[in-house]
Formats: structure tokens, C-alpha cells, sequence
């Protein structure tokens, strides 16, 4: 009788309105991106002092900066670095990641315990700390914000690739291999890894929402891109004074532009994960 | 009549059959009735709907009535009100059924029981040290002292109904017997009618006045305790009687072949024809109805009416029960 | 269930724990020295801009350069614990002192912050739960998917738009004087910390309560006529309690990081725009003391979140008495 009160009705697999819609957003994005050369109506850096903080006008449909640098503009090139670069952090993390993950299920034992010991410690760290204390040493920049990023993402992607690559190799085809004589590394290179790859994929979706918005925040405390730059981040750090004198788009725009990409990556990276764990 | 149900048929979606089919059931005052069968017959349903508890999506027809009130009628208060005055539930698992985290004395507290009459509850119902009690928590306790608890938070409220699902079937032997003589006692102190839900017939028909047996989500037959025991007259009812053991016999114990129909099971006849040892090719399209027998008693088994009164001839030896 | 014996095991364990994981801490933020490029002594002093050899003498005497990197760790660790965290080469005052007057300021907005998730995440939390499957739920999901996604920043500055600019509410920087002056210029700032904890704690709070309302000892208190408003209160909320109290607890250790990001949006003086002041300005005695700091605060109330998770449950606290 319980087992009829748990009965769900059927729903299908359709997929949510809000799934649709967030990802036609983020392939306007990065179409946007992509063309911004054609579709940008200025230069993103072309200054002009007399234009200062004009509002939406036909010249500029969303209102010019502090230097009169057209907004719409400057978040379309803006699109660029801002999706380039959170696919190079979590690139960077997914390498190391995987490959301490990989290592440490495969050898167990000291290795094991060895990376379980390193991830612990980084998780010490809270948030951006861990990317504070390198670009403390470093110094500010992209590549070093990128970088630090990456291996502040490493642990979480090295142990949910443990734990996927743990019950991975107690499947038999992993016996099969070692029997024919094939070695660890060719066994892990050529079969394990690409078995897990489509759940990791997924994960890296789901992380990118919060690569983009720490690789946004960076670049607002003025550790990442510098100027003349426009990424997201940086063009929020800029309009800021702005707001105080009353305009708002130069910080509202970029800040808008970062929340939806992150909401609608959210939303699809939720609804993936969802469907590759379904499937697995 | 304190509990009348009344051609209750419920529906939920997904099920290729109802979880109840046209049941019917009466529990007078001070009266204690058996409700008997396999886990997924509908007894512990039947039981809830006396609560107006049932699935959510369940479309229902047919009407359960607690002392002349239409209960599947209630809402909000009014249906807060019954569950908490009217009728009581004695559930299957006491452990699940108290929160682990508050105070015994809370559990009875809660179900209308003064701090005052609380312990004297626990004493009713034959714990010892009550005022101790009430102050630890669940974990602390026996299963068989737990059972006690649920017992006197089902009195507390001085219910004209209890509903006892299961109510001793985890406990050993021993305690099972107090725990029994106990509730038949506080239950007769506070005249309260007892509808007692369990898998095993010989347990109900030594214990109840009156026994329903259940199959597939009907009534398939309905005795007083005595003839049940002595004349079951559904073949499902003698099933139930031969598979288990009772103390001092040396027959041979028959299981009931095949397995309990599930929810996505449909029957376009009589649902136990498959298991039936009796069965006939009719059967397979015979919608089951009750039919009068002579003690007052009511069975819903085609062979049973044609021969009306005697246990029907067995059509195949090996495979059909031996009736006491 | 737990022994007496047992939970001082447990404690000892997690008090190690944390030690362990201090040391380690404390040892890559003291070495991240040698691992910039260049002297470590000049890198400590700010650069080479304006070095003079008296201050780069100053600096090897202070951090015991000479001497073998453990030694000199030891050192440093006898001063931090000593509170002798150096002095700031930029603001030449001690860095103790310049933490000291900051600490406050951002302590109070820790705690605004936190009063605000704390209430409205679960107050939200609880509203998605009662009202499940209806709009109400769909609003709170939603919202907080939404709050989710809006990094501290952008939301520091949404909210210094409406609320500051256009409307005039409240002041758009500093951190204000006396209780109401403080309450008045924090209430954005702790709003904006607050945004991305309420929706995490909203959503363990809903999340939760929906397990603990699955419980049959929920649905026996309900076959029993027990009010609705006694069934949530009594038995869904205070058995959902445990991950909810726990997801505070860590949300609440993140949030000193968290400050970094605010502090620097409104220009509130504490010890989060204190870090990325000494970053931008290579002051990284100043950063070394700040960033130890915000991680111990960090792993201290995670460990404290661990000791006080089972004192939740009874059958813990039975024990021990």
C-alpha cells in the first residue's frame, strides 16, 4: 500500500520552460561573443570625453561610461574574456583535478592518502582566500587570477573524480586489461578516463556558473583583467563611482550581463547533472 | 453502528486496481473486529480511511460513517477534531511512530492527556515507574515498552474508536500476550469499539469477536471468530489457516501457491482464482459479490454460493487447502 | 549512541584536527613568501620602490631571514601566537593595531549578515516547506536560484542603485557611528553578504523539512488530530534542525571571506578591504596576517559546528549526563 502512496505521476522527460529559455540565453551569449567585431556599434576602447555618462540613445542603445566608452559595446567584447576565461580556469582544474583523482584511486594507499591530505588543506581555505594568498605573491592579473582559480577549483574536482573512479575501477574490464598485460597509465589514459569523461563534463557544467562569477569578483577587486579590458567584472568595478553621481547603467549592465549567464548556467548545469545521473 | 463502511471503493492513479474494491465493514460499540490478510489486501487503508487518511489523488466512492458522521465529508478542523476525539491509531512501528526527539510525557501530552493523567496512562497500560518515563525519550525505551507508550497515546484522548495496525506483530510472544490482554482491558474500561488489523487469522480469531478477511482490496469473507476458525468458507480464508503452525499440531503446513497480487495487477473476475485450488473456469469472470451464509455470516467465493453453506468438493487434492 | 568516554575521544580528535590543520594553514601562508619571485625580503618589504638598506636589514631582522626556513617559521608562529604580527611597511604601525581597529567593524557586519540569513533563509525555507507544490514554493525556489547566482558585488551595487541612489534610503558608503548610525550604513552591506548564504539556507531548510515531514512519526502525530501548526513547529522544524543549525554554522565561517568583496563595494574600513588594500599596495606582511586570520576564524567555527551538532540530538545529550 505504500508502494501505491510513492507512485509519481508521470511526468516524461520534457524539459522545463526555464531550461529552454536559459539555454537560448547563453547561446545568444556566446553568438554575441563571437560576433561582437559585427555587431558592436564602437570600438569597446574608443574614449570620448564629450560623451561621458550619456543614457540609452539611439547612438548608444545602453548609455556610455565615465570616458564615453559605449557600454553595449564594451559587454560584447566583455562576453569574450568573460566565458574564455572560465573555460581556461576550469580546463587547468580539470586536468590537475582528474589526474590527482585518477591517481589516487588508482595507487590507494600513501598516494591516497597523500592527495586526500593536500585537498583538505585547500578546503581550510575559505572561498577566495586560497586565490587571495597567490595573487598576494604573484601579483594581479588574468593569467594569475586564472591560474590561482584553477587550483582553488582543483580539490572538489580531484575527489568527486576519486569517487567516480574508485567504483570505476572495480568494473571488469579494468581485470580484463591488466590480464592482457596493458599497463596502469595506458589502462587509466585510454579506457578509465573516457569512461568517467561524460560525468565529468557534467560537473565542469555546474562548476562554470562559479568560475564565472569568482572570475568576475576578481577582476572587481582589481586582481584579474586589468584595464583596458572590458571583462564584466572590471567594467562593474569601473562604473561604480558612477552610480554614487545618479548613472547606473556602466555598473548595472556588466552586472546584469554576469547574473543571467551565471543563472542560466545554473539552471541548465542543475538540469544536466540531473539527466547524466539518470542516465548513469 | 460506531464505524460503518459502506461500498468503499478507492482509486488512485497509476494502479491497474483499486486499493479498495466495494468494502464494507461495521464495527459496533464495545465490539473488537478482526480485519485479516496479506500485506497489500487494503486492510491498513480501510483502517485510515476510518481516519478520513487516505492517498493523496485518491478518487473515492461509497461512504465511512464514525457514529452517523461522514468522515470522508470532514476537513480542516472539523477533520482535525475527529482524528484527535473520535477516532485513535495503534501504529505498526512504535519506534517510527514517536519522534525521537521529544519527551514520552510530550507524545501524551500532545494526543489530550493531562501531565496528571499521563502517567497514569503508562500505569494503565502496565509500565512500570510512569513518572520516569515521561521524561525520557524514545530511545531509551524497549520496543515492547514503546508499544505500551503508543497504546496510551491512543487512550489518552479517550477515543470511541481504536484502529490497531499491526499493533504487536514485532514483538515477541510474551509481550504480544500482555500487550493484547492489556488493550483489551483499557479498551473495555473506556467502552471504545477496536478495530484490530494484523496478517495472522489464528492471532484474530482468538482474539477478535468478529473477523473480515481481505484479498486484493475486498472483503472476501466475514465470520464471527469462532466460525471462521471452525468453517472458513472462503478458500483464501482455509489458505491462511493451513500455512501457519498452531502449538500441538503435526499436519503438514501448505502454503497458498503463488504470490499476493500487487497493485498493477487487474482481475476481471475473482482475483484469487489464480491461487484458488477450487477454482473453475467461471470464476475467471465472476465479479465477486458477498453472499449471505446461515450463521450471518457473509463470503464472496462463486463456488461457496453454488453450494451455499458447505465447504465446496476441492477440485484439485495437492494444491487445495484442508479446512479443520 | 555515545559514551561520556566517546565524545572526550571525539573531542580530542577533532581538537587535534584542528591543530593539525591550523599548522598546515599557517605554514603555506607563512612559505607563500619564498615562493615569490625575487628576494623574499625585498618582496616582504613592498618592492623595490624606495627601498632603503636600513629597511631591508629591518625586514631579515623581524622575519629571521637568515636563518633556516623552519626556524624561521617558528619564529613567526611564537610571534603570531604572541600577537606580534609585525609591522605594516606601508601604514608603518603595527599590523596587530591596524587589525584591531578594523576587526570590529567587520565582526558587526559578519553578524548582521548572519541575523539576516539566518532569519530570512529560514523563515523562507520553512514557507517553501508548508506551502510545498504551490506557487509560494515555486517563488522561494526561484528567488533563491536566482540569489544564488548574483555574486556579492553585483548585488552590493543592484541594491546601492534602488535603495541608496534612487530612493534615498540608505547611505551608499561608509560604515556610520552609535548602534542606529551602524545598523543604518551596514543594512546594503549585510544584505549583500547575506544574499547568496539566504538562499543556500533556504534551500537546506526546505530541503530538510521535507525529509523530516516524511518521517511516520509525522504522519502518526497528524492521524492523531495534532494541530498543523504544532506538527511543523514540534516535529518538522525541530527535527529538521540539525542540518539547518549545521549549514549556518559553516555559511557563517565562509562569511569572514565573504567581507572581502563587500567591504571593498561600500568602503567600509574593516579587515576585508584591509587585505585587498595590502594586496594592491604589496603590503604582504599586512596580507599574510589578515589571510591567517580570516582562515582560522574559518576552521574554528567549522570545528565548533562539528562539536555542537550532536548536543541537537538528545540521545548524545542523554548520555552525557
Amino acid at each position: 500500500m505504500t508502494a501505491a502512496l510513492t507512485l509519481a505521476p508521470v511526468t516524461g522527460r520534457r524539459r522545463p520552460l526555464s531550461v529552454t529559455l536559459a539555454a537560448a540565453l547563453l547561446a545568444l551569449v556566446v553568438l554575441a561573443a563571437v560576433l561582437a567585431p559585427l555587431l558592436a556599434p564602437h570600438a569597446p576602447d574608443a574614449i570620448d570625453l564629450s560623451a561621458s555618462l550619456v543614457g540609452t540613445g539611439a547612438d548608444h542603445l545602453l548609455g556610455t561610461d565615465s570616458s564615453g566608452q559605449d557600454l553595449l559595446s564594451r559587454v560584447l567584447y566583455g562576453a569574450r574574456s568573460s566565458l574564455v576565461a572560465p573555460v581556461a580556469l576550469l580546463a587547468v582544474a580539470a586536468v590537475l583535478g582528474v589526474t590527482l583523482g585518477v591517481l589516487a584511486a588508482w595507487r590507494g594507499g600513501w598516494v591516497d592518502t597523500l592527495v586526500s591530505r593536500l585537498t583538505d588543506v585547500m578546503y581550510a581555505f575559505p572561498g577566495l582566500l586560497f586565490t587571495v594568498l597567490i595573487i598576494a605573491v604573484f601579483g594581479a592579473g588574468m593569467t594569475t587570477s586564472v591560474l590561482a582559480l584553477g587550483l582553488a577549483f582543483t580539490p572538489t574536482i580531484a575527489k568527486y573524480t576519486r569517487s567516480l573512479a574508485l567504483a570505476e575501477t572495480r568494473k571488469p574490464y579494468v581485470d580484463a586489461y591488466r590480464v592482457q598485460g596493458m599497463g596502469g597509465t595506458r589502462i587509466c589514459a585510454l579506457h578509465l578516463v573516457p569512461n568517467l569523461g561524460r560525468s565529468i563534463l557534467g560537473y565542469l557544467v555546474v562548476l562554470f556558473g562559479e568560475a564565472l562569477m569568482s572570475l568576475a569578483t576578481l577582476s572587481y577587486l582589481g586582481f584579474g583583467a586589468q584595464p583596458p579590458s572590458s571583462d564584466w567584472g572590471l567594467m562593474v568595478q569601473e562604473g561604480q563611482a558612477a552610480v554614487v553621481q545618479g548613472a547606473l547603467l556602466p555598473a548595472l549592465v556588466p552586472g546584469t550581463a554576469i547574473a543571467l549567464v551565471v543563472v542560466s548556467f545554473n539552471v541548465v548545469g542543475v538540469w544536466a547533472a540531473d539527466r547524466l545521473g539518470k542516465q548513469d | 453502528m460506531l464505524l460503518s463502511v459502506n461500498d468503499l471503493t478507492v482509486t488512485v492513479p497509476g494502479t491497474a486496481r483499486p486499493l479498495l474494491d466495494s468494502v464494507t465493514l461495521h464495527v459496533a460499540e464495545g465490539e473488537v473486529v478482526g480485519l485479516v490478510g496479506e500485506s497489500g489486501s487494503g486492510k491498513s487503508t480501510t483502517a485510515k480511511a476510518a481516519l478520513g487518511l487516505l492517498p493523496a489523488h485518491a478518487t473515492t466512492t461509497g461512504s465511512v460513517r464514525v457514529s452517523g458522521t461522514d468522515v470522508l465529508a470532514l476537513t480542516g478542523e472539523e477533520l482535525r477534531r475527529h482524528r484527535s476525539t473520535t477516532v485513535a491509531m495503534i501504529h505498526q512501528d512504535p519506534r517510527a511512530a514517536l519522534n525521537p526527539v521529544r519527551r514520552i510525557g510530550d507524545f501524551l501530552t500532545e494526543r489530550g492527556a493531562t501531565k496528571e493523567e499521563a502517567a497514569g496512562l503508562l500505569a494503565a497500560v502496565g509500565l512500570p515507574d510512569p513518572a520516569r518515563r515521561l521524561r525520557q525519550r524514545p530511545h531509551e525505551l524497549s520496543g515492547g515498552m514503546l508499544q505500551r507508550v503508543v497504546i496510551a497515546g491512543a487512550l489518552a484522548a479517550r477515543p470511541r474508536l481504536l484502529l490497531a495496525d499491526e499493533a504487536t506483530s514485532a514483538l515477541d510472544v510474551t509481550t504480544q500476550a500482555e500487550i493484547l490482554t492489556q488493550l483489551r482491558e483499557a479498551r473495555a474500561t473506556q467502552g471504545a469499539g477496536l478495530l484490530f488489523i494484523t496478517h495472522d487469522l489464528h492471532l484474530a480469531a482468538a482474539y477478535c469477536d468478529r473477523v473480515y478477511v481481505m484479498y486484493a482490496g475486498r472483503v472476501v469473507e466475514q465470520r464471527t471468530a469462532k466460525a471462521l476458525f471452525t468453517a472458513p468458507a472462503h478458500p483464501y480464508t482455509r489458505g491462511l489457516l493451513s500455512c501457519s503452525p498452531t502449538l500441538g499440531e503435526t499436519r503438514t503446513l501448505t502454503p497458498i501457491p503463488g504470490r499476493p497480487p500487487s497493485l498493477s495487477d487487474a482481475f476481471d473476475g475473482c482475483p484469487f482464482v489464480s491461487r484458488c485450488g477450487d477454482a473453475e473456469d467461471a470464476c475467471g469472470t465472476w465479479r465477486p459479490e458477498p453472499h449471505g451464509l446461515e450463521d450471518g455470516g457473509e463470503v464472496a467465493c462463486r463456488r461457496a454460493r453454488a453450494s451455499a453453506g458447505p465447504p465446496p468438493v476441492r477440485r484439485n487434492e495437492k494444491e487445495g487447502a484442508s479446512p479443520k | 549512541m555515545f559514551t561520556p568516554l566517546q565524545l572526550a575521544r571525539r573531542l580530542a580528535r577533532r581538537l587535534a584536527g584542528l591543530v593539525a590543520t591550523l599548522v598546515a594553514a599557517s605554514f603555506v601562508i607563512f612559505a607563500a613568501v619564498y615562493a615569490a619571485p625575487g628576494d623574499p625580503a625585498v618582496f616582504l618589504a613592498g618592492g623595490r620602490d624606495k627601498l632603503t638598506p636600513e629597511r631591508l636589514a629591518q625586514v631579515r631582522a623581524q622575519y629571521h631571514l637568515d636563518e633556516p626556513l623552519v626556524v624561521q617559521y617558528g619564529r613567526w608562529l611564537w610571534d603570531t601566537v604572541h600577537l606580534d604580527l609585525g609591522r605594516s611597511f606601508k601604514y608603518s604601525d603595527q599590523v596587530a593595531d591596524l587589525i584591531a581597529a578594523r576587526l570590529p567593524t567587520t565582526l558587526q557586519l559578519v553578524a548582521y549578515a548572519t541575523l539576516l540569513y539566518v532569519v530570512l533563509g529560514v523563515g523562507a525555507g520553512i514557507l517553501a516547506a508548508v506551502k510545498r507544490s504551490t506557487w509560494v514554493d515555486s517563488a522561494v525556489v526561484g528567488g533563491t536560484t536566482l540569489a544564488a547566482s548574483v555574486p556579492s558585488f553585483v548585488a552590493a551595487i543592484a541594491l546601492v542603485s534602488v535603495f541608496g541612489v534612487q530612493l534615498g534610503w540608505f547611505p551608499v558608503t561608509g560604515a556610520g557611528d552609535g548602534f542606529t548610525g551602524t545598523l543604518h550604513h551596514l543594512t546594503l552591506p549585510a544584505l549583500s553578504l547575506a544574499l547568496g548564504a539566504l538562499a543556500i539556507i533556504s534551500r537546506v531548510t526546505r530541503q530538510s523539512m521535507a525529509d523530516a515531514a516524511a518521517s511516520d512519526h509525522v504522519e502518526a502525530a497528524r492521524a492523531s488530530g495534532v494541530p498543523e501548526r504544532d506538527i511543523v513547529r514540534r516535529h518538522v522544524l525541530r527535527n529538521a534542525l540539525g542540518p539547518i543549525v549545521t549549514m549556518c554554522g559553516l555559511v557563517m565561517a565562509g562569511m569572514l571571506a565573504g567581507t572581502v568583496v563587500v567591504e571593498t563595494a561600500f568602503g567600509i574600513s574593516g579587515i576585508g578591504s584591509l587585505l585587498v588594500n595590502a594586496i594592491n599596495t604589496h603590503d604582504f606582511p599586512v596580507a599574510q596576517a589578515v589571510l591567517l586570520l580570516m582562515v582560522t576564524g574559518y576552521v574554528v567555527v567549522t570545528t565548533l559546528v562539528d562539536l555542537a551538532h550532536p548536543l541537537l540530538d538528545p540521545r548524545v545529550k542523554e548520555a552525557r549526563t
